[in-house]
């Protein structure tokens, strides 16, 4: 099932998402993305050389929760048009990731898109983590798809 | 009357660094990094829906910059390739020796499907007057990093704000 456009409203809260974050969190999604940093996966380096207490997430896989908590929401129709991140701290093992998100706001462009903004706040704790502003394109009617548009019918 | 040096101004919006991938987009590492966050959605584990919804399988959009982070090694490589060369070259020639990123999108364009072969090109969007904040004095820049699949279409650019600085 997905979200329909004309069901969101601005102020619409998603239902919180809660992750108990281990070694193998932070290691698998370094190597999923790529990311052979040591920092993301060697405690020494980490803690001696960075200066941090454990490895900690990596900014790509960051990218990654977030998409999941986003279309866990929306479905598969919904369709992610733009992401801007803001890192303010890093995640370690033992944290537990809280993600939680609001509707900004909605419209329909020229192109007949229905798009939803929101705002996605990862918090350890009380401490804010990662800011994610994201546009996400969502079916105007259950017959629509999103992932149908494509050049000038696509403006993200 | 700005202050930026001319081999600086003469870079900005222009091309640079254009690459191809190492490897095609894989199944495999879709479901890797579908798996590393629990990611259900059926549009990549599902060959029915990714058939309705997507005209077949795609790799999850935040993956973009996966596709281009160089093997650890590679036959014949003495030195390892840096991702955001621009950053580097803009450190390098303002003599900053510190630097930190501030911003970055994502956005996204056609979606990245098994078997695509994506290119990327970095361009200079702008350098910025230099500035003093808490961390030091230096100069913000902005960079763009378009990918490209192999028919040429956009499939996402990813922007940065980076400041580098002296404390």
């Amino acid at each position: 099932m997905s979200v329909v456009f004309a069901d969101v409203k601005e102020g619409l809260e998603l239902d919180p998402l809660s992750y108990d974050v281990t070694s193998t969190t932070v290691v698998l999604g370094a190597l999923a993305t790529r990311d052979w940093r040591p920092q993301h996966h060697d405690y020494h380096f980490a803690t001696e050389r960075n200066g941090v207490r454990d490895i900690f997430l990596n900014a790509p896989n960051q990218a990654a929760w977030f998409e999941r908590y986003v279309t866990d929401w929306t479905g598969p129709r919904g369709r992610l048009g733009r992401m801007r991140f803001r890192m303010k701290g890093s995640v370690f093992p033992g944290d537990t990731m809280a993600f939680t998100g609001v509707v900004t706001g909605t419209e329909v462009d020229d192109a007949g898109c229905g798009w939803a903004d929101l705002d996605v706040t990862l918090k350890v704790g009380d401490e804010v983590m990662t800011t994610c502003a994201v546009r996400v394109a969502l079916p105007t009617d259950p017959d629509d798809n999103p992932w149908s548009r494509r050049g000038d019918r696509w403006r993200p | 009357m700005s202050s930026l040096p001319g081999d600086v101004a003469e870079l900005i919006g222009q091309v640079q660094y254009e690459e191809t991938g190492e490897f095609p987009v894989e199944r495999g590492y879709i479901w890797t990094a579908a798996s590393s966050v629990e990611n259900g959605n059926p549009l990549f584990w599902d060959n029915a829906v990714a058939a309705e919804l997507t005209g077949g399988p795609i790799a999850p959009p935040s993956m973009l910059s996966t596709w281009f982070r160089p093997h650890h090694w590679a036959p014949g490589r003495t030195k390892q390739a840096l991702p955001l060369q621009v950053h580097f070259d803009m450190k390098e020639r303002f003599e900053l020796p510190e630097a930190v990123m501030s911003d970055n999108s994502l956005t996204f364009y056609e979606p990245v499907r098994p078997g695509d072969v994506l290119s990327t090109r970095q361009v200079l969007r702008s350098v910025s007057e230099e500035k003093t904040t808490k961390l030091g004095t230096g100069r913000f820049w902005e960079i763009d990093v378009e990918y490209r699949n192999q028919s040429g279409d956009l499939v996402g650019v990813e922007s940065w704000t980076g400041f580098g600085y002296r404390r």
